[in-house]
């Protein structure tokens, strides 16, 4: 039963934590090229259209949420298990919702740099 | 890709490595903090090492958010990945823990990984996105 509730854990986790990189480079994409915009309109543009954007704190939300289930998956499963886990997750998440939602080009070598990374992870972590 | 973006993403790494550090040493030092005294958080901040950790991780976020300003999600992640390798190093030579085969092959995919993606375009290019076009219109030509 607790190995069931430490992988409830880590997939509320890697969900979370896909969720809000989504969101926060959606919205960073929407403020547009940062140091750009500071050049041309100076660095209170930049705060406002950041601070402006909706999409920014519902990411800053879903990474508390990860943040948060990250604490409750670690009170119920080892280190070892729960952060290589998660973090390998997230980095194969990533690349699915990136393509999905983000419409990037997900390329074979950005295939094979997730993969790569994701595996990495799981062994650095342990 | 600028010097001035590969200082960004070498400040995601550097920030995000020596943040996590930082904030794991502070934390042990501030000891054990249980569910049932969640106030011990609020004091464990004024531990110099949580309070520079926290700092830290702050600009990481900075300069996270920086990097996703002009580089793709799949791009800037594995490009920032290297921050395990930096730990894993931290950890060898500074800290002088072992690190076991299991982890030099770690570090070998990861360091892997990141020359893949650097060796690409860091942005997709997304014809008509009304973010983009706005700015595009609002600088005259650029593709």
């Amino acid at each position: 039963m607790k190995t069931l509730y430490t992988w409830v854990a880590i997939v509320a986790v890697t969900l979370a934590s896909v969720i809000g990189d989504v969101l926060l480079s959606r919205a960073m994409k929407q403020v547009g090229d940062v140091h750009d915009l500071w050049r041309r309109r100076g660095l209170w543009t930049v705060v406002g259209r950041v601070l402006g954007n909706p999409g920014f704190f519902l990411g800053v939300a879903a990474m508390a949420v990860a943040f948060f289930s990250l604490l409750f998956a670690l009170s119920w499963g080892d280190v070892s298990l729960v952060a290589p886990a998660a973090a390998s997750l997230t980095f194969i998440g990533n690349a699915f919702a990136a393509r999905i939602f983000l419409h990037e080009k997900v390329d074979r070598r950005r295939w094979i740099a997730a993969v790569l990374v994701a595996g990495g992870v799981a062994l650095l972590a342990r | 890709m600028t010097f001035r973006k590969y200082l960004v993403l070498a400040g995601v790494t550097v920030f995000a490595a020596a943040g996590d550090s930082m904030l794991s040493h502070g934390m042990k030092q501030a000891g054990h903090i249980s569910l049932s005294h969640l106030q011990d958080v609020i004091l464990a901040v004024t531990n110099p090492w949580v309070a520079a950790g926290i700092l830290l991780l702050l600009a990481f976020f900075a300069s996270y958010m920086n990097a996703l300003s002009w580089a793709d999600l799949t791009y800037v992640l594995p490009a920032t990945s290297l921050g395990y390798v930096l730990l894993a190093l931290i950890a060898r030579f500074v800290l002088h823990e072992e690190v076991s085969p299991l982890r030099w092959i770690g570090i070998a995919l990861i360091s892997g990984g990141v020359g893949f993606v650097a060796g690409g375009p860091a942005l997709t290019s997304h014809h008509g996105e009304a973010a983009e076009e706005a700015e595009v219109a609002s600088r005259g030509a650029k593709p």
